[in-house]
This record gives structure tokens, C-alpha cells and sequence, in this order.
């Protein structure tokens, strides 16, 4: 290093260090969210610059002359050595999502201290490492997926659990998702509407693609997003005209709405639907959060939220309940660390990298930007009235639904807001109510409009509300498409193996069956949750998160077995102790989810609370009725086997791992991989992001 | 740097990661290594690329 390169790095550490300082020591003053961003920044930069390139050189053992699948097995196709500015942006629209977006603001009713470290540190320590790691050990594998990996290096009960994980995530992800989306829309006839004109706005994409300009996407979604943003505009006008009515659509109709969207949508031609839909969301995505990022530097809002509410410590919360180990842990999935990423990190990404020097900018930093994403949430959240944010993000069966209540009950767990306030506030992005919108989106969509009206004035608050409820929307449906079709080609491929035809894609019968049993099993979760008394993203989100903490446990094993078996285990730290975490954490909230005697945390105590007053003729509150007490009965029993059998499957995995891993150790020679062997590289490409001769110039 | 440079690029970016540069990377691909054998046209190529997505699903993450 030079001196030069020592001095911004001295310089970087000092302003991360200060500024982490000011967030801890701050503590009965508000301090402004600048002091987060530059805290987040300054640990990525340091976390990057030198941990990830401590793993990708002397753990991994990247090696630039070795050519990668995408140089070896070039096909135009599939495999494809890809710039890796453009892979990056690739990558990082496929990991990022709505989850780092949801789970902070959820997480945000502990105060915004816990969910910010965690995803900070959780980042650089865990998810970043995870992405990278499989990044590599797939792109040394000729791009093998997760599954087949954990099959080939573990043995088949390894696989078979991780199979059974990857379907079971991928149903329990695509509920919780379309729950929020259900939320955001439900009695919003603006909302509905501009959701609802995405789906013509995307057939003529569809259309102006294939048939008029094929291949010009560019103009395709400038066309498109022009249209989007007229009909968010419009949809003010729909809410204020006749039409009003035919949009306003209570949770349930939306329910089926949304299954009947999602089944059509899974067996339609991609060209038609999916491709366009995918350019819209995309940049919609990506100009959104950068519009956030500017709006917040720009703005520099205060935070009114607490650092640390009451709820990390008695597990009260009416957001989710349980206290801050494990639960922050489980809520912040994305941003922190997602099991679902191990999934794209060695889907697309390992067959189109160019150089295998590059998997510490794509996989870990694409990762870093994301947990960016999560620290820009959680600012949006924590910078509300705190009881505006309770208000909002409490189930109905507390809240009580009108402003009255809602204010009693917010006075009452000991914030304070009155009902005129919470009135104005829906009044002041054109909505009925705001009480009980649960999900995160509304209450991201009111932190976003506050900053960006803090920008633009006053007058637009409605439009940037509605702006941002839809960009949550629109990627969401997205994900709900592409989710039901890769659930759907895991299944025929699995049923496959008892009748061939269903291996084919163009078998339709096969295609439907298929479609309609993932669209069933996420659509069954999905109504369940709507109509669970209790509220369905109470229930239901704790369940994604152990489910997504879940896969992540499979890949960090799967990572730790092969560094072990490539005789790395002086360097097996890396990720067993990610592993540690991640399973202490997810077996410890699985086991309070299933064993705890509190009917508020744990699914079979709630279960007995509520069948015992069915025995005895009596309704308990939130339920109003014999049926509703019978639905929380049976969700509680569902809930809390699935949560039964996650944390059976991660032991199953880690027990099926550490056999191999002593086998390994203890093994004259070095166990059988699947690596493929060594070939020279002709392609030179940089590893960063900037040009080698300019790196050179920093390093 | 100039201004025209960082248009460029960021012209180039985006074609790059919308997938608009694919043909023409495509077509030079067909004349380097078959000279002389056809080249699809646009709208053939495009429609085989979308077709071919049809096979390959891509999961969009949470």
C-alpha cells in the first residue's frame, strides 16, 4: 500500500468510526439520518476494500488466468462472458427486491438502532460473504445450481432437504409478498387502479416489442414507464370520479384477483407478460432508489423514531412479537442476509461472469448496495411520528380500525398520537384510512413521499405516495410471476422423475397442473393471512423469515463443506461462523415459535388458548366469531408444523454436513469434487470496477 | 472527460444491460466464425431470443 492509499483509508475508517460514535452515544436527542448513511458507507467501503478482498485472494483463491464457464463454454446463449458493469447491474436487479424494503420497516418498531447494526454488520459478515462464496463455488462448477451442488458435495439427504427448502421458501415468499401488495391496495381505488393499468400498459409493451420495433427495449420502457406515471396520475382522478367503486376492492376480492393474475401470468408466453413487466419494474427499481438516495441526502431528515423502543426487551411488540434475539434477526432477512440470493448467485450470474477475479465486485458488492437499499428503509421508517407508524403497522384486531381507537391503542402501548393527526395524515396523501395498513409498503410510501415532497413542495405528497405504493407493487407482482414459474419448473422437473412428460416445457397439461398447484399452495398462505384474525403479517412474516434464514443455513453449509474439502479449513471460519449465527438464530425462533408457552409467540400455545375457548363455547378478541376462532385455530396449526419442519431440516442438513466435513478432515487424501479442472484464460478483463491502470494508480 | 464521453457511456450502459446490443454482437459473432452461412434478421433473432427465455426462468428475488 501507499501512503496515498493509506490516508483515504485512514481517512474513510475515521468518518465511519465518528459517525458510528455519534449514533451510539446520541442517545435521548434525534439525530439525523446523514449520521446512518455514513456509518453504513464507511463500514462497506473498509469491508470491501479489505475483508472481501482478504476472501476472494487467500480464502477462495480466485484465480484470473483460470477461464471461466461463460469463457469455456461460450454458446451465445446460457453461458456468455458478460462486461461485469453490465453483469452487475444484472445481478443486482434480480436480488433486489421488496424484501429489504419490508423487513427494516417492520423491524423499525424496536427502534431503529437494532435493525440498522444488524443489517451493517450482518452484511459484511454474512450476507455478502454468502453470495460471494456461492458465486465462486457455482462458477467453478460450470454454473451448478444450489441443489445440485448440496446433492453432489453433501449426499442425497443434503439435496433432498434443500430442495424441499427452496419450494417451501419459494411458496411462503410469494404469500407474504402478494400479502403486502393486498394491504397496500385493499379500499385504495387510486392504488388499484394504477396497479390495474400496469397489466394493459405491459401487453402493449409486449406487443410493441414483438411485432412493431422487436429488440428496441429502450424505447420500449421509456413508452412504458411514461404510461405508468400517467396512469398514477390518473388514478387520483379515477378516485375522485363514478369510477371510484369499480376500483374500490376489499382484501379478499384482491386475494383472488391476485391468484387468478398470478396463474395467467405463469402459463402465458414470457414475451407477452413477464419480458416487459421485467423492463418496467426494473428501472423503475433502480431510478427509484437512486431518487431515494438523492432525496435523502438532499433532505438529510431527522430521525423521530427511538434508537431502542421498550419492545427489543419484553417481546411486546404488535408489530411482530418476540423480542430482539432472535426476531430482528429473522424480520431483516434481505439487506442483512437472505438465503434467497444463494439461489440467483448460482443461477444466471456464475455462467455470464468473465473473470473469476470479479465475484468479490458482483457478489459481494452488489450485496453491499443492497443492504444499502435496507439502511435507506429504515431511515424512511424511523423518520415518521412513531405513533403514526404504530397506528399504521399494528393488525386491526389491536388497532380497532377507526382513528379513535387507534389513537387510544397507540396512547396505550405508550406513544402518543391523536386522532385528528392520524385523519390529516391520510388526508394528506389522499387515502380513507391509514389505520392497520400493514406490510410496510403504506409506511414506506409515507416516509418516501415525506422525503421527496421535502424536495419537490408540498402539493405533490399524494402523487409520491401513490408513486412509491406502486413501484413496491409493480416489482412485487413481478417477483410473483417469476417466482410461480421457477416454483413451476422445480415441480415438473421433480414430477418429472415419475412421468417424463412433465419434464416438457411445451407439454401444456403438465404446464398447467404445475402452475396451478404453486399458484394453490402460495394462494392458500396468501388468503389465510388476509383473513387471519390476528392479521396475516403478524403470522405469516416471522415464517418467511425462518424460511429465507433458513436457505441461507443450507448455502453457508454447503460453502463451509467445500472450503473444508478443498483443504481450506483453516479458512472454514469465514463462513462457519455466518453458519453459527444464522442457525442459532433460526433454531432458536423456530423453537420459541413452536415450544413457547405464550399464545403471542408461540403457534401451538395459540392454538391451544383458542381451541380451549371453542370448547367452552366462548369468542375470544380479535376473533368475532365461532369461525373466525376455528381459522385461527387451524392457521396456528399450520403455522407452527412449518416452523417445525424448518428447523428439522437445517438440523438434517448440518448433521448430513458435518459427517462429510469430519470424513474430509480426517481423509488421506482430499475427498472427490465436482470442480472442474483448470484451463487458461484468454480474456483480460478488470476485477473491479474501475480499469486496472486506474486501480493502480489507487492501490 | 468530456460530456459527449459520459453520454456515450451511459448509452452504451444501458443498451449493454437491456439487451439491445445482443444482436449486433450477434451478427459480428456470425461473420467472424461462419463467414458466408446466414444471419438472422432482427426481428427473427429477437423473437428466437424471447422464445428461448421461455425455457430458462429467472427468480426475482424478495
Amino acid at each position: 500500500m501507499r501512503t496515498k492509499s493509506i490516508a483515504i483509508w485512514s481517512a474513510v475508517a475515521i468518518v465511519g468510526a465518528v459517525a458510528w460514535g455519534v449514533i451510539a452515544l446520541m442517545r435521548d436527542e434525534t439525530i439525523s439520518a446523514a449520521w446512518l448513511i455514513a456509518a453504513a458507507v464507511g463500514s462497506y467501503a473498509i469491508a470491501y476494500r479489505f475483508y472481501a478482498r482478504f476472501i476472494q485472494y487467500k480464502v477462495l483463491g480466485a484465480d484470473a488466468r483460470r477461464a471461466t464457464p461463460a469463457e469455456r463454454l461460450d454458446n451465445d446463449r446460457d453461458y456468455q462472458p458478460t462486461d461485469r458493469r453490465v453483469l452487475f447491474g444484472h445481478h443486482f436487479a434480480a436480488i433486489a427486491g421488496a424484501g429489504p424494503l419490508v423487513g427494516p420497516v417492520l423491524a423499525a418498531q424496536m427502534g431503529y438502532l437494532p435493525g440498522t447494526i444488524w443489517i451493517i454488520v450482518g452484511v459484511i459478515f454474512a450476507g455478502a460473504v454468502q453470495d460471494m462464496v456461492v458465486l465462486f463455488f457455482s462458477m467453478r462448477r460450470d454454473g451448478k445450481s444450489l441443489g445440485q451442488m448440496a446433492r453432489d458435495e453433501i449426499g442425497p439427504v443434503g439435496g433432498i432437504a434443500a430442495l424441499i427448502a427452496v419450494l417451501a421458501i419459494m411458496v411462503i415468499l410469494l404469500a407474504v409478498l402478494a400479502l403486502v401488495v393486498v394491504n397496500a391496495l385493499a379500499d385504495s381505488p387510486w392504488g388499484t387502479f394504477s396497479i390495474a393499468m400496469t397489466i394493459p400498459i405491459a401487453f402493449f409493451m409486449g406487443f410493441y416489442l414483438r411485432v412493431l420495433r422487436p429488440g428496441r427495449v429502450l424505447e420500449t420502457t421509456a413508452i412504458g414507464v411514461t404510461l405508468l406515471l400517467l396512469a398514477i396520475a390518473a388514478g387520483g382522478w379515477v378516485q375522485d370520479s363514478s369510477l371510484a367503486d369499480t376500483f374500490t376492492l376489499d382484501a379478499e376480492t384482491l386475494v383472488f384477483c391476485l391468484i387468478a393474475y398470478g396463474f395467467v401470468a405463469s402459463v402465458l408466453p414470457v414475451w407477452m407478460l413477464l419480458a416487459p413487466r421485467d423492463y418496467l419494474s426494473t428501472f423503475m427499481k433502480i431510478g427509484t432508489i437512486v431518487l431515494l438516495a438523492i432525496g435523502i441526502l438532499v433532505t438529510l431528515p431527522v430521525m423521530q423514531n427511538q434508537s431502542v423502543t421498550e419492545f427489543a426487551h419484553n417481546g411486546e411488540g404488535p408489530v411482530f412479537a418476540g423480542s430482539l434475539f432472535p426476531f430482528v434477526f429473522i424480520t431483516i432477512a434481505c439487506g442483512a442476509l437472505s438465503g434467497f440470493h444463494s439461489l440467483i448467485s448460482s443461477g444466471t450470474t456464475p455462467k455470464l461472469i468473465e473473470k473469476e477475479t470479479q465475484v468479490r465486485f458482483i457478489g459481494y458488492g452488489a450485496m453491499l448496495m443492497e443492504s444499502f437499499v435496507a439502511v435507506m428503509a429504515i431511515i424512511a421508517a424511523s423518520i415518521i411520528d412513531p405513533g403514526l407508524y404504530f397506528a399504521m403497522n399494528s393488525p386491526a384486531g389491536a388497532t380497532g380500525g377507526t382513528v379513535e381507537s387507534a389513537s387510544q391503542f397507540v396512547n396505550g402501548i405508550g406513544f402518543a398520537i391523536s386522532p385528528e393527526a392520524l385523519q390529516s395524515a391520510a388526508t394528506a396523501v389522499e387515502e380513507e384510512t391509514l389505520i392497520s395498513r400493514t406490510g410496510g409498503a403504506p409506511t414506506l410510501a409515507i416516509g418516501m413521499s415525506e422525503i421527496f415532497s421535502g424536495a419537490t413542495g408540498e402539493g405533490l405528497k399524494a402523487f409520491w405516495y401513490h408513486f412509491a405504493i406502486m413501484f413496491e407493487a409493480l416489482f412485487i407482482l413481478t417477483t410473483v410471476d417469476a417466482g410461480t414459474r421457477v416454483g413451476r419448473f422445480m415441480l415438473q422437473d421433480t414430477l418429472g422423475n415419475v412421468y417424463k412428460p412433465f419434464r416438457e416445457v411445451s407439454w401444456k397439461p403438465g404446464v398447467w397442473l404445475c402452475s396451478a398447484i404453486i399458484v394453490a399452495a402460495w394462494g392458500y398462505f396468501l388468503y389465510a393471512g388476509v383473513t387471519d384474525p390476528l392479521g396475516g403479517i403478524n403470522q405469516l412474516f416471522p415464517l418467511f423469515g425462518i424460511a429465507n434464514q433458513l436457505l441461507a443455513a443450507i448455502a453457508l453449509t454447503l460453502c463451509t463443506v467445500l472450503l473444508i474439502k478443498h483443504g481450506k479449513l483453516k479458512w472454514a471460519w469465514v463462513t462457519a461462523i455466518p453458519l453459527a449465527w444464522d442457525a442459532t438464530v433460526t433454531l432458536t425462533a423456530s423453537y420459541q415459535k413452536v415450544f413457547s408457552s405464550d399464545p403471542k409467540l408461540g403457534f401451538f400455545a395459540q392454538r391451544d388458548r383458542f381451541q380451549d375457548a371453542i370448547a367452552n363455547g366462548e369468542v375470544l378478541a380479535p376473533a368475532k366469531s365461532m369461525g373466525e376462532m376455528n381459522k385461527v385455530v387451524t392457521n396456528s396449526t399450520v403455522d407452527g408444523v412449518l416452523s417445525a419442519l424448518f428447523a428439522v431440516l437445517i438440523i438434517i442438513v448440518i448433521l448430513d454436513a458435518a459427517r462429510i466435513c469430519i470424513k474430509a478432515i480426517r481423509s488421506r487424501e482430499p475427498l472427490p469434487t465436482t470442480e472442474v479442472p483448470a484451463q487458461p484464460s484468454r480474456i483480460d478483463a478488470p476485477s473491479g470496477l474501475f480499469d486496472r491502470r486506474e486501480k493502480e494508480l489507487v492501490a | 472527460m468530456t460530456v459527449r464521453d459520459v453520454l456515450g457511456g451511459v448509452r452504451w450502459y444501458l443498451r449493454e444491460v437491456a439487451g439491445e446490443s445482443a444482436y449486433d454482437r450477434y451478427v459480428e459473432h456470425r461473420r467472424r466464425e461462419h463467414p458466408g452461412e446466414p444471419v438472422m434478421t432482427r426481428r427473427a433473432f429477437e423473437r428466437w431470443r424471447q422464445d428461448e427465455r421461455e425455457a430458462r426462468p429467472q427468480a426475482r428475488c424478495c
